[in-house]
């Protein structure tokens, strides 16, 4: 095992195409017109030394430890902030530069504690590097003069600590908050022998604005800014690349390891997704991994009021085993089946419905992104020819103009945000349709140009109103659509959005959005550049969600913002995984590679590779099993990974329908909400613990590397080939690399996927094969995959859910930065200090109508259901809105939400439930009843006493 | 499986396809019930239709019925 050393160049790399050939040190070097002759120098080999420059960050030359002579030219240039041109002759080690360089450091270090011995950063120093590096042997100042060696430690944030007594002020934290992470919380107050970094507004960390993403901590040079399990365990020795296990971002990490544990997770440079960055879930919130509620070892009972009872892994499997064959017997085979999960690999995915389908010998398969993004999968299929986004997120650096509609990346995909923001400060144009005022809209040097704050349930109608603005003012792309897309399908949509009746001025009064504002921001969206359509959950959680995804696709063929960097259209994934277990055959109508099942062909190839019949007819959705649940036809349910309790609307429903199954198997690391009505829990693993891949949002393919031995014994994917195994059906695979050997065998879209390419290219995005054999950044370009790109008629349909004199508010829900779609993981970590139960925002309007003032408890009602909670009064949402996360079990947000969902993939309506808001005392009886059961369900018997 | 909501999803999927212009709404309602439906979902809005079909939007009932025309198979 070794640590994986990256490279600091000093400086970004510059994009010309020009070179330039210069000379340092002797040594000809050509590099990049733009490059700084310290990356030069790194190029051929030569260490400039360094305190204020690192390659993440522009330039700042205040260090002035970095200077050169250059031939010519007078002085000490810094080779950080100096330009290579052409035929230079450069100098980084003469005398004079030895002298200088030595007498900076002499200050440095007179301001420096000397206690490297028992620091933190002691071996990872660049003060103490740079010392070494410059040959610094004593300081001649004394310790008698003005200095900041008694400055207070802030160790305010649960993460990491901040020294102002180490820091050099170099201002790389300052400049990393800025540049990378873009949230400004950092600045250096004062002046001269007075400045000093400082948090917001001379605040602590976790009072001023910091979003703990991790970038100062990483960019800072000494111990200033440290994580605090460096402090308690020390330096690592050995690092191993792997990918986060959050959002759909899929940052890669570096896993850095003092033997098997964990002493913190870096971002990695070369990961294609992040370049870097993190959020603070991905780079701090690891710790549930190791919670003291973490379940260890497998568990039965007979029935769900029993204790549970702690039994072998033999004997666990062995009743799951049993009883799901007793009930194939005494049912039928379609009597049970199985979820996969979107936070588990693509691997494990294949594998539990390989199980479902070969093993259980039906297609009762779904995945948790049957609550999410089902309708991307319907929708692009039919409008481009694929289920998946069409970009890479570098493509955002070349957009012009930015549309999210129904996302809010800040909160839930902070690292591509980050990204976002930096091309909006370099001038991209944002336009924002979203019922609630995203951070987005209005964030330090970004603000979006316009914000069409759409009544909830009204996407199709806004959308098909900047149709009709494209399409009567003269803004489509013909050349794009008559080379491109089906003429015929183009005319009907296009005559469809041209009615009077999908106009701005028809479609703004009903969307709560003025026309002109509509209209603006079609035409900027149509005429600005190059457009491009981020968008999320807000979009597919509708009744219209497939309609909504498809009038998104018709937007952009209409505007010929497809096949090329800088636009596209991109589901913002929720899950590490959901594009993946989507791609790996979840759905109960596909298999891997979006092949239906009633494809003889393709289910052939599996037949004869898993030498089993398989069942031509779709199965059960989530819902669907659910209702057949309750009408007595679905028994028994294998859940890996997922708390579809917490996570699937109308919680009454749903405890009702597992409560009538006679065998329900929950695989998950914590006893969740669904577990209160498991018959055997299985323990699982954490990202830590095994080998695996996991897709992106942009469809790319990530290592995931195991870093630490299984807690509970057994890697996931272990799990289920012992099922497979215990009912008959045997899936024999030493490791997962041989999983996805057989996927690349079986899917095309895979066909050039495998282990060995992945850890040489790093990562790669599907399509992967033969012509494409290191994967495709951005899809369509020559051509769509459906052939020619498809307009579809979206009709605005409105939802069900109508408010009323009883229900006169519309609830909308989503999510927070520090916690995670059911918060399982972040829950058990520090991130509770930031967000420790969820709250309903709501305006003051209906706030003060109500007579309920900030941090009130009040009721939430809906024909769902009803729970309690903490008011927040708020202008972010506007009158007759509400807003709310998921994130906690004790609030149970979906005991409200109903059992609308999207017209063609059943994705449940979250997005728009009528309701009733009004004071309240506190908890309400049945969160208290919820809370004693939820200790009930988790009772475990106490073991026997040894002999 | 509960009749009511079936019926209120095969009306959604009804109320999309009735939109498209030019073909047959219960030929591509069929098309989606088949691909996206289980079985035992298929059955139980077949039998709803053989008892009145309560609820049912016209294409929809007419998709239903072909449905209903293949599980009985061809006629002669």
């Amino acid at each position: 095992m070794s640590f994986v050393h990256e490279i600091d160049h000093g400086t970004p790399a510059s994009k010309a195409a020009a070179t330039v050939k210069l000379t340092i040190d002797g040594h000809e070097v050509t590099v990049s017109a733009g490059t700084s002759i310290m990356r030069a120098a790194v190029e051929a080999g030569i260490q400039v030394p360094k305190l204020c420059a690192t390659d993440s960050i522009e330039a700042f030359g205040s260090c002035r430890l970095c200077l050169v002579e250059i031939e010519g030219r007078n002085g000490t240039p810094a080779s950080c902030t100096t330009p290579v041109a052409p035929g230079m002759v450069v100098s980084t080690q003469t005398e004079r530069l030895k002298q200088v360089r030595r007498g900076v450091m002499e200050l440095y270090i007179s301001d420096h504690p000397l206690d490297c011995l028992t620091c933190a950063a002691n071996g990872d120093c660049e003060l103490q590097d740079m010392a070494g590096a410059v040959g610094l042997r004593e300081v001649r100042y004394g310790d008698q003069g003005e200095n900041h060696l008694a400055q207070e430690k802030d160790d305010s944030n649960p993460y990491f600590t901040f020294d102002p007594s180490k820091c050099i002020v170099c201002s790389r934290c300052v400049r990393a908050c800025e540049e990378v992470q873009g949230t400004f919380a950092l600045t250096i107050q004062g002046r001269g022998f007075e400045s000093k970094v400082s948090a917001g507004m001379a605040e602590s960390f976790i009072a001023s604005e910091c979003v703990s993403c991790g970038a100062c901590v990483q960019a800072c040079p000494t111990a200033t800014l440290i994580e605090k399990s460096v402090i308690e365990i020390g330096q690592p020795e050995h690092s191993v690349t792997t990918t986060c296990a959050y959002c759909g971002v899929g940052c890669s990490f570096k896993a850095e390891m003092r033997g098997e544990e964990l002493v913190r997770m870096v971002p990695f440079k070369d990961g294609k997704a992040n370049h870097g960055h993190s959020c603070v879930k991905g780079r701090f919130a690891w710790g549930y991994a190791h919670h003291r509620e973490r379940v260890l070892k497998p568990m039965i009972r007979e029935a769900i009021d029993q204790p549970w009872r702690e039994v072998s892994w033999d004997e666990a499997i062995g009743r799951v085993a049993s009883e799901f064959r007793r009930l194939q017997q005494a049912h039928g085979k379609r009597a049970i089946g199985g979820i996969t999960s979107s936070r588990c690999t693509n691997e494990e995915t294949y594998l539990v419905q390989k199980l479902v389908r070969g093993g259980f010998g039906n297609n009762n398969v779904d995945t948790c992104a049957r609550v999410c993004h089902s309708p991307t999968g319907y929708g692009l299929k039919a409008t481009f020819g694929t289920s998946a986004g069409t970009q890479d997120f570098d493509s955002v650096e070349q957009a012009d103009i930015v549309l999210v509609i129904g996302a809010n990346p800040t909160d839930a995909h902070p690292v591509f945000a980050s990204r976002l923001k930096k091309r909006l400060r370099q001038g991209a144009k944002l336009i924002v349709i979203d019922p609630r005022r995203i951070d987005l809209v209005r964030t330090p040097h970004v603000e979006a140009a316009f914000h069409l704050a759409l009544r909830p349930g009204t996407n199709a109608a806004i959308l098909n109103a900047l149709a009709h603005t494209i399409v009567t003012e003269g803004l489509v792309d013909e050349a794009f659509v008559r080379e491109r897309c089906d003429l015929s399908t183009f005319e009907d949509w296009a005559a469809f959005v041209a009615e009077p009746r999908n106009s701005p001025e028809t479609v703004g009064p009903l969307a709560g959005v003025p026309p002109e504002t509509i209209r603006a921001a079609a035409r900027l969206y149509a005429s600005g550049g190059n457009g491009a359509i981020y968008y999320g959950l807000g979009v597919t959680e509708h009744s219209q969600g497939s309609t909504v995804v498809m009038a998104i696709a018709n937007l952009a063929m209409a505007t010929g913002n497809i096949g090329r960097p800088g636009v596209g259209v991109t589901p913002l994934r929720g899950q590490n995984n959901v594009q993946g277990s989507c791609d790996m055959g979840s759905f109960p109508h596909e298999f891997s590679g979006y092949r239906h099942v009633s494809d003889d062909g393709v289910r052939g190839t599996f037949e004869a590779l898993w030498g089993r019949p398989l069942d031509a007819e779709p199965g059960l959705r989530i819902g669907n099993m659910l209702d057949a649940a309750l009408d007595g036809s679905f028994k028994g349910l294998y859940v890996q990974g997922e708390d579809i309790l917490q996570s699937d609307p109308d919680t009454h429903h749903v405890a009702e329908a597992l409560a009538a199954m006679e065998c329900v198997v929950v695989q998950d690391l914590f006893l969740n909400e669904t577990a209160a009505y498991a018959h055997v829990f299985l323990p699982g693993s954490t990202f830590l613990e095994k080998d695996g891949t996991f897709t992106n949002a942009e469809r790319r393919i990530n290592r995931v590397r195991k870093v630490m031995t299984p807690k509970n014994g057994l890697a996931d994917w272990e799990i289920t080939l012992a099922i497979a195994g215990a009912m008959g059906f045997d899936m024999h695979y030493d490791h997962p690399s041989q999983v996805m050997d057989e996927i690349a065998r079986t899917t095309p879209t895979f066909a050039g996927v495998s282990y060995e390419l992945l850890d040489r290219e790093g990562s790669v995005q599907w399509p992967c094969n033969e012509r494409a054999p290191t994967g495709t950044p951005v899809m369509h370009a020559d051509g769509f995959v459906r052939g020619k790109g498809c307009f579809i008629v979206t009709e605005y349909v409105p939802t069900d859910e109508k408010v009323g004199p009883r229900f006169p508010l519309l609830l909308t829900t989503g999510r927070i930065l520090s916690q995670y779609n059911v918060g399982a993981q972040t829950r058990r970590t520090a991130n509770i200090v930031w967000h420790d139960e969820d709250v309903l925002e709501i305006h003051p309007h209906d706030a003060e109508d109500r007579g309920v003032r900030e941090g009130d408890w009040v009721r939430l009602d809906s024909r769902a259901g009803g729970t309690t909670l903490r008011a927040r009064v708020t202008d972010r949402v506007a009158p007759g809105v509400v807003y709310t996360t998921f994130h906690h079990p004790g609030t149970q947000a979906n005991v409200v939400t109903t059992d609308n969902s999207d017209w063609a993939t059943n994705c449940p309506e979250y997005k728009v439930t009528a309701v009733q808001v009004a004071p309240s005392n506190g908890p309400s009886d049945w969160q208290r009843t919820y809370d004693a059961q939820a200790l009930a369900h988790r009772r475990i018997a106490a073991a026997p006493a040894a002999e | 499986m509960e009749a009511a909501k079936l019926v209120r999803m095969a009306n959604q999927i009804g109320q999309f396809f009735v939109s498209q212009r030019g073909a047959d709404p219960s030929i591509a309602i069929a098309d989606h019930l088949r691909k996206f439906w289980e079985p035992r979902m298929r059955a139980a809005i077949v039998a709803h239709l053989e008892a009145g079909g309560t609820g049912l939007e016209v294409p929809v009932r007419e998709a239903v019925a072909r449905l209903k025309a293949e599980a009985s198979g061809p006629t002669a």
